[in-house]
């Protein structure tokens, strides 16, 4: 394929099928946004079937959802609204032709994006130590019978971070649903990060060797929204899994 | 341009020059081509030998079910070999095989681009659809799936047979069908030539279009279903199984939230292929062009709308249950403007009844039989009555197969001259295409009596009723006609693709960028000079079209003069 392409000058790359590159960028933004939709449906999806079971079983929901850490969920939700700043000027910056400005602020992306995977394996960890994991080895109220079942963050994270421990109402069989349901969106929703580290890191290397690849910010736009749309889905996450009202 | 044209172009056009087949003939050029061309006829060749698995096990369900106790197959086995008929079928051919095939060659061909939008990721796609069915080939393999196509849980959750590897190929496939509609959308969004407006696009690429936007839609959320009974299967995560808290008639509306759009991507593109046939075959401008293109919009739309008449015996309300009636109801409104546009485009045409023309013909007469039985199964008081019986499996081959194995074998026949380069011969192809109609009502209309007297559909004995012996013999004996049907153009088209005669760029005359500006077979870049659109599609006159076509000169004696 890259017999076909020609060069226009000092210009980007443009591919055999388009005429120009205003028709390359226009189609690549196009099919991002395409593929988008169909995210949103992906992960709609799910949404639909939380909202369901939220509705059916709303107590046991509000009970089951104090075992989460809404501290570290906050914490979360801010690291990733800051990311998607910092992509945002990257592709700002991007535009402008501005390289190093653009790879520091994918460097913090990506610094962030680490940081949310971090935060993400205490929280998980955590819910390990509460046998809350929704497969057969569930136990709902664990925490609450055995107190020596302390995860082991209560004890290596400063006081702030700790949830307070309350009473556990509800039918474990509804919590196991609430616990799989939230293991599922937040799961592939960390796929998506982790998809997302490989993107960033793919995009940071190939502009520092200069890559033909990547000639104008077309690329950056695309990680962007992408990334965007990672971030997106978490701060409809966070509300709805974290911050259940009575 | 006029019907001349057509001898200017075949002497100015050099053939037998180089071309998008003989740019290379190295297997490792096909595997990794890039040319959307070839990357269609890979897809052809996937999508026969899957459509021949299918083909297999329905052989072996209608050999079954010629005596009223069964003959050959247990109840397990039956159950695995409907499930791999359904799987086959639905995932593997029906959903792909006009998009991928027919679309992939004819998108940019017809918007007069040099290629799709995304090359690699076309091809990527065929690669995800032959692991995807790679997967589900080694899934019956390693012992078989019984849980249907349809995989209701709690029965797929249960099922102690090889649920999650297929449903991962099933996923696979799908993901594959997402990145073609990416493809599809980009394409024709941004690749159509100078002058080429929406309105002066051929009716093939609108539906085209909104089977794009179907696939985008509804193929992730029946990916997450099935992923979700994969890990339910896996982990024992409960969002679907009652015993673990969760609710399988969710899985229901989720399953069919697609599965009902399914049957409009399987029937979107059939719809495209014969608006091209219809005009044409008739050699007039196609009636009410806007609200073709439209009614494939809409029936998109609506489609989404719809799926809780697969449930109407389901826990869900009867409110809902009227509701869904009504906007099913209503889904057939575009479907009849449809048929009607086709109907009063042939009125006054001077009508050609080559192969693809039968074809067209074909469908409509299928797609009606098969609609108008929809409408029973919409009706709530009826359906009640009808679900689960073979009534449902005549009605859904109506639509679904005949629909679509008509739509593609009438556009296989149309573009084979500009897929291969060659003509093959019209006298078997006319045949063939009557066997395929008389085949596929003999099979499928004595199913519509029996379902009505009560047949339930999965079931491999009726002993309790041996009466109905003579219509599963009537269907039976129909399916070989149909399979005889099946085969013949495979036989005649894969002769005709090495010794077939060489065919000019447009031996139908045909209007359209494809046949008026592209070689038979196109070179690689599809167009030898730069593309300009100034006049409207289909611009057809009856009047001065009184000559034979190259593709029926040679036919014509045999059977006696045209028509
Ligand atoms: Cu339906």
């Amino acid at each position: 394929m890259s017999g076909h392409a020609h060069a226009q000058g000092d210009g980007p790359e443009v591919y055999f099928q388009y005429e120009d590159i205003d028709q390359q960028q226009e189609s690549y933004v196009v099919g991002m946004w395409a593929f988008l939709m169909t995210e949103v449906m992906f992960f709609g999806a799910l949404f639909l079937i939380y909202t369901l079971y939220r509705w059916k079983f709303h107590d046991t929901f509000f009970f089951a959802h104090e075992q989460l850490n809404w501290k570290m969920g906050g914490l979360n939700t801010a690291v990733l609204l800051f990311s998607s700043v910092m992509v945002a000027f990257a592709v700002h910056f991007a535009q402008k032709g501005k390289k190093t400005a653009q790879l520091i602020c994918l460097g913090m992306t990506l610094m962030c994006a680490f940081g949310f995977l971090v935060i993400k394996t205490f929280e998980y960890g955590a819910k390990g130590d509460h046998k809350l994991y929704p497969n057969y080895t569930f136990e709902y109220g664990a925490h609450d019978k055995d107190h020596k079942v302390e995860s082991w963050w209560d004890d290596n994270l400063p006081a702030f971070m700790h949830i307070e421990k309350k009473e556990q109402h509800g039918d474990p069989k509804n919590a196991k649903l609430f616990y799989s349901i939230y293991f599922t969106m937040t799961g592939l929703h960390g796929l998506h990060v982790v998809i997302g580290i490989i993107a960033i890191t793919s995009l940071m290397v190939l502009i520092m060797i200069k890559s033909p690849l990547i000639t104008d910010y077309v690329p950056t736009e695309l990680v962007g929204l992408y990334w965007h749309f990672v971030d997106l889905v978490w701060i409809f996450l966070y509300p709805l899994f974290y911050l259940i009202p009575r | 341009m006029s019907a001349t044209l057509i001898d200017n172009a075949t002497a100015e056009q050099p053939r037998n020059d180089r071309n998008y087949l003989n740019a290379d003939h190295t297997l490792k050029s096909w595997l990794l081509t890039v040319d959307h061309k070839r990357i269609g006829i890979l897809y052809l060749i996937a999508v026969t030998i899957f459509f021949f698995i299918g083909a297999v096990a329905a052989a072996m369900i209608r050999y079954e079910l010629t005596s009223p106790h069964g003959i050959l197959l247990s109840s397990e086995v039956y159950n695995k070999t409907f499930s791999a008929h359904g799987i086959y079928m639905v995932f593997q051919f029906l959903v792909v095989a006009i998009p991928a095939v027919l679309g992939n060659f004819l998108i940019p061909l017809m918007i007069g681009a040099r290629d799709m939008a995304f090359p690699r990721l076309n091809l990527l796609s065929w690669y995800m659809f032959m692991t995807g069915g790679l997967l589900i080939t080694l899934s019956f393999i390693l012992g078989g799936v019984d849980a249907g196509w349809t995989f209701y849980v709690p029965l797929s959750t249960l099922s102690e047979t090889q649920i999650s590897l297929c449903l991962v190929g099933i996923f696979i496939t799908g993901f594959s069908s997402i990145f073609t509609a990416v493809n599809f959308i980009a394409t024709i969004h941004k690749m159509r030539a100078p002058g080429m407006t929406w309105y002066r696009l051929p009716l093939y690429i609108w539906s085209h279009y909104s089977t794009a936007i179907v696939i985008l839609l509804g193929t992730p959320v029946v990916a997450i279903t099935l992923f979700l009974v994969v890990v339910e299967r896996g982990f024992g995560f409960g969002i679907f199984s009652p015993e673990l808290g969760g609710d399988p008639v969710l899985f229901q509306h989720l399953f069919w939230f697609y599965s009902h759009p399914a049957v409009y991507i399987m029937i979107l593109p059939a719809f495209g292929v014969i608006s091209e046939i219809i005009t044409c075959f008739s050699r007039r401008p196609i009636f009410g062009y806007k609200f073709i293109a439209y009614s494939s919009l809409a029936i998109a739309f609506l489609g989404f709308l719809v799926w809780g008449h697969h449930m109407f015996l389901s826990s869900q309300s009867v409110l809902q249950g009227l509701i869904f009636s009504i906007i099913t109801w209503i889904l057939a409104v575009p479907s009849a403007i449809k048929v009607f546009n086709w109907t009063t485009t042939m009125y006054k045409g001077s009508i050609h009844f080559s192969t693809p023309m039968l074809y067209a013909l074909g469908f409509m007469g299928l797609f009606l039989i098969g609609g108008l039985t929809g409408l029973h199964l919409a009706s709530i008081d009826t359906d009640v009555h009808l679900t689960g019986t073979y009534f449902i499996v005549a009605h859904f081959h109506y639509v679904m197969v005949g629909g679509t194995i008509m739509g593609y074998l009438g556009g296989i026949h149309f573009w084979f001259p500009k897929m291969f380069g060659r003509t093959y011969s019209e006298m078997w192809g006319r045949i063939s295409a009557m066997i395929v109609f008389v085949g596929f009502n003999l099979t499928f209309f004595p199913q519509f009596i029996v379902g009505y007297l009560g047949m339930p559909r999965r079931y491999h004995y009726y002993y309790f009723a041996p009466e109905w012996q003579f219509y599963h013999i009537l269907s039976t004996a129909g399916s070989t006609v149909l399979g005889i049907g099946f085969l013949l153009p495979g036989i005649y088209l894969t002769y005709a693709i090495f010794k077939g005669k060489k065919a000019g760029p447009n031996p139908w005359g045909a209007k359209g960028l494809e046949w008026e500006q592209a070689g038979s077979p196109p070179i690689t870049e599809n167009f030898e000079k730069p593309v300009l659109v100034l006049e409207d599609p289909y611009n057809y006159n009856p009047e001065e079209d009184s000559k034979m076509y190259e593709h029926e000169v040679e036919s014509a004696d045999m059977l006696g003069g045209r028509k």
